[in-house]
């Protein structure tokens, strides 16, 4: 199955621009313990399953760059938490996937080792950060993928590409080598075809993790526990924050026919109010950055990584190296975030957006009072066109702003594809639960993915 | 123009923790260059910090025993700099909530009692080493020392002399030993004070402009620095100049301090909650525990040598400097009266110090031990020994020849108290020395003394000193 896949990648990987590194001979040896590990009857459910891994998880022994020239030479000498449960798992390490640099991006634009091509459309993105990975599923060149989400970075790439992604609770799996954009957002979840498989992977990567002290500790549980319970009498919550001006109009109509189903399904439809929603966008540019610009700082030169050829003294090494190093989109989020944090400004920023942070959280808290799960578009626009946003950051930062509340809440959300748009682009429709829900999210999907079949479409050219 | 000395100082003291404050490696001193230092020390791309309980149970002991407030939550924050010795680009520690706020340190200068104010503990991590020798114009980078705990004990500015800062570093060195929160060892640099210096004329509540002199590691660097410092600034303030804020260096060899820089060229430490740990919580049990295995303190121990032995306030000052010496003092003097406890007490400040000085030990590693102190002390006690015997009892039990009582027996030391014996001895000293005889009776009190020392000579010492005394001055004035 491995070779298989191996074979696909080297087809079709190289014009995706899906993967960073591919190691056939890493990837078979671990297919052959796997191999070994079923014949000797101790085989768990994922037991030779092949999956890739975006480049931010640090894996034994492979080239982690986190899509920076930063890290172009950096061969990780440990694994990640999820990496770790992966391989204990006995799943196979395909690859690492391309992604925006640093996690920084909403496009895969930003990477140091170029875009990814969305295989529905190769002159569009296939949204960001976790572009490679989601790219890389849909073509079916991978069975599923990990991804981090700190705004949106699982389930807009997700959306855009016509797959399933889930961003879990925070704290449910560990951020013990990921590497670190804002760490009180970052989250890595799943990313795979069906809510079904979703789940059999999230039952891998979450675990308590006593390295990262965010980590949390509950009891083991079983997210497709709940797959087959109908959804009769489920509350759906509609923001309507999430359907105002901005939304386009082929998501509109996607994601308003994935709600139909649902009242098919026997849901009943909750009209809810976010108000402090406006805000995310905002208020994510504040702490992300700030937590993103000391987070960073360990990339110096001085121990690992890209240093610079020449330089007169110490200050100089360290201007080059970061200078050369770091990509623009990193630099622009590392000086709003040294800004931010400033003396003099501090208050007025980080302070400010931390109050609103809490608000944002309250909003959702007051609309899991009258519902149990919250619909809406992942994306207010399906896959746009390769530099079509580049320029502009702000456009570029608005393609996530139905997915950054969830992280500044801390809540698990979830995309799946729910149709697609009049040029043939895939739409995603989020699922946002409430903490802890991940089990309920998963059933509410799988019950759609088995009364729908716009999961089990894929681009052309993908096997 | 009289002027008047603020001080605040502010010490780092290394916690004596087995592995590091985030991380698992070891702390130990002196192994070769990056050998203790671990993904999280060096920062690795991916690694996450991970409290030490052990680190966080050391403050609470700290804060319980200078009478603080133990904060809960206290929040650990970032320190954002960029030097290649701190390899994350940032230093954990705490700013705007510390585990510890408020509290005081009691200390002795001379004969007065004063209070120092703490401002506040906190906790955080140290950096690596910059090593700047051999490496052919470039520089090395140990990352060992990185990660180490330290605890940050900042005072108020209630100082008003070197004395008086070096009384405080004194204290607060001695109890954080005695609370084994820190081994207090200097050359190692697990205890290092920076002194925040300033004048401003006697009688003015104004503060003046400080200046902050860093890394003073010795208590004698403490006080030769802040008095240069204090020289210095009443001298540029008499000269027409003005203090500006700035950080300065003490070099021991000049014996003067320097500027490091200005306050213009301040960093802006851009400090904020830590995201990758949480609001540290100390549950009222957790404090419960630690204030239940608290050692008993040594101002405590100080009221106690005092009221029962009628020691000084100094004297016991001079007991509790470590734990180990009170409680030498503790056994050496238990169940005796005041009498026995003075004479402890002065033998343990004296003689004794004096002689592990000399051999560089510690009272622990004394080769008289408390109850053999206690021994010869009991004997100078009831008389047996005079003072002066017993000096060189001392230096035979020193030596290993046993305990007092057999040395005494052994060398015949025994001091003569019987009256009989000593007016004989009298009798013939007076009938040999006719003229001093003379002398005394012309009123020369000289030659009593005279007198008193051929009567101990022709004793060879032994006679009782004060008996000596008395029967002479009877035997004269007959």
């Amino acid at each position: 199955m491995t070779q298989e896949f191996l074979n696909k990648i080297n087809i079709l990987g190289n014009d995706l621009g899906c993967f960073i590194t591919v190691d056939a001979e890493r990837s078979l040896t671990q297919a052959k313990a796997a191999d070994a590990r079923r014949a000797a009857g101790n085989a768990g459910l994922l037991t030779g399953v092949p999956l890739a891994h975006k480049d931010i998880f640090c894996a034994e022994g492979w080239l982690t760059t986190c899509g920076s020239r930063m890290l172009s030479n950096f061969v990780s000498p440990y694994d990640a938490h999820v990496v770790e449960r992966c391989n204990a798992a006995g799943m196979v390490t395909l690859g690492k996937t391309n992604m925006d640099e640093f996690a920084m991006g909403s496009s895969n634009e930003t990477s140091y080792f170029g875009p990814v091509r969305n295989p529905w459309n190769h002159d569009t993105v296939p949204g960001g950060s976790s572009g490679g990975s989601a790219a890389a599923v849909a073509a079916r060149l991978a069975p599923a993928a990990t991804g981090t989400d700190t705004g949106g970075s699982i389930r807009q790439p997700a959306a855009l590409t016509g797959i399933c992604g889930l961003k879990p609770t925070y704290g449910l799996v560990s951020r013990y080598g990921m590497i670190a954009f804002a760490s009180s957002l970052d989250q890595a979840g799943p990313m795979a075809r069906t809510a079904e498989d979703l789940g059999l992977l999230l039952n891998v990567m979450v675990g308590h993790d006593p390295r990262d002290s965010t980590s949390l500790e509950r009891p083991a549980e079983d997210y497709n526990r709940d797959l087959a319970k109908p959804l009769k009498g489920l509350r759906v919550g509609l923001p309507q924050e999430f359907f105002a001006e901005g939304l386009s109009a082929g998501v509109r109509h996607a994601v308003e026919a994935a709600v139909g189903e649902y009242r098919k399904l026997g849901a009943t439809v909750v009209d809810i109010s976010l108000p402090n929603m406006e805000l995310s966008v905002a208020v994510y540019y504040v702490l992300a950055p700030a937590e993103a610009s000391s987070n960073l700082s360990r990339f110096d030169g001085v121990r690992y990584g890209h240093r610079a050829a020449a330089y007169t003294d110490l200050l100089d090494m360290y201007k080059r190296s970061r200078a050369e190093g770091f990509g623009a989109e990193v630099k622009r989020r590392i000086l709003i975030g040294t800004y931010v944090l400033s003396h003099g400004y501090y208050d007025a920023y980080y302070i400010r957006a931390q109050k609103l942070r809490r608000l944002i959280a309250r909003d959702f808290a007051e609309a899991f009072k009258q519902c149990d799960v919250i619909m809406g578009p992942t994306s207010p626009t399906t896959a746009f066109r390769l530099g079509e946003k580049s320029a502009d950051p702000v456009q570029m930062y608005l393609s996530d702003i139905y997915t950054i509340a969830v992280n500044l809440a801390g809540l698990p959300g979830m995309s799946i594809p729910c149709g697609f748009d009049s040029s043939g682009l895939p739409v995603g429709l989020q699922i946002i639960g409430n903490y802890f829900d991940e089990a309920r999210m998963l059933n509410v999907a799988h019950q759609y993915q088995l009364a729908t079949d716009w999961h089990q479409r894929a681009p052309a050219g993908a096997q | 123009m009289k002027w008047e000395v603020v001080i605040g100082l502010e010490t780092h003291a290394q916690l004596s923790t087995v592995s590091k404050i985030f991380s698992g490696a070891p702390t130990a001193f002196g192994a070769a260059p990056n050998t203790q230092a671990c993904g999280v020390d060096i920062a690795l791309p991916g690694v996450l910090p991970v409290l030490n309980t052990g680190a966080v149970e050391r403050a609470i002991r700290f804060g319980l025993a200078v009478g603080a407030k133990i904060n809960s939550p206290s929040i650990f924050a970032r320190k954002n700099y960029f030097y290649p010795d701190l390899p994350k680009g940032y230093q954990i520690s705490q700013f705007e909530k510390p585990i510890v706020e408020g509290g005081s340190v009691t200390i002795q200068v001379g004969d007065a009692e004063k209070t120092v104010r703490l401002t506040r503990a906190h906790l955080e991590e140290d950096a690596g080493k910059s090593l700047h020798e051999d490496f052919r114009g470039q520089t090395g980078i140990d990352l060992n020392r990185a990660g180490t705990p330290l605890l940050e004990i900042v005072t108020e500015p209630d100082m008003r002399s070197a004395d008086e800062a070096v009384a405080y570093a004194k204290a607060l060195h001695a109890l954080v030993r005695w609370i084994d929160v820190c081994d207090g060892n200097m050359q190692e640099g697990s205890f290092r004070c920076d002194a925040n210096v300033s004048v401003r004329p006697a009688g003015t509540q104004e503060l003046g402009t400080r200046r902050e002199i860093k890394n003073l590691n010795s208590f004698r660097f403490l006080q030769q620095a802040i008095e240069y410092e204090v020289r210095w600034q009443i001298c540029e303030i008499e000269d027409g100049r003005t203090i500006q804020q700035a950080t300065v260096l003490f070099d021991p060899e000049t014996g003067e301090t320097r500027m490091m820089r200005t306050k213009e060229d301040a960093h802006d430490y851009r400090y904020f909650p830590d995201p990758d740990l949480l609001p540290l919580e100390v549950t009222a049990e957790r404090i419960a525990a630690v204030r239940d295995a608290m050692p008993v303190l040594p101002e405590v121990r100080r009221e106690q040598f005092c009221a029962q032995f009628g020691l000084t306030p100094y004297d016991a000052s001079l007991l509790t400097a470590s734990r180990e010496l009170a409680d030498y003092f503790s056994t050496a003097a238990e169940g005796g009266d005041e009498k026995t406890g003075k004479l402890c007490a002065n033998w343990i400040s004296g003689a004794l110090s004096a002689r592990l000085n000399e051999e560089a030990l510690d009272i622990g590693q004394s080769r008289v031990t408390a109850r053999e102190l206690r021994g010869l002390v009991d004997r100078i006690a009831d008389g047996t020994i005079s003072g002066k015997m017993a000096r060189d009892v001392f230096d035979a039990m020193w030596a290993g020849e046993g305990d007092a009582d057999a040395i005494i027996a052994a060398k015949g030391l025994k001091q003569i108290s019987d009256g009989g014996e000593i007016e004989k001895i009298v009798d013939q000293v007076l009938a040999a020395n006719a003229r001093q005889v003379a002398d005394f009776k012309a009123g020369k009190e000289k030659a009593f003394n005279s007198l008193v020392g051929q009567v101990m000579k022709a004793s060879r010492g032994k006679a009782n000193p004060q008996q000596v005394n008395d029967i002479l001055r009877s035997k004269l004035a007959g």
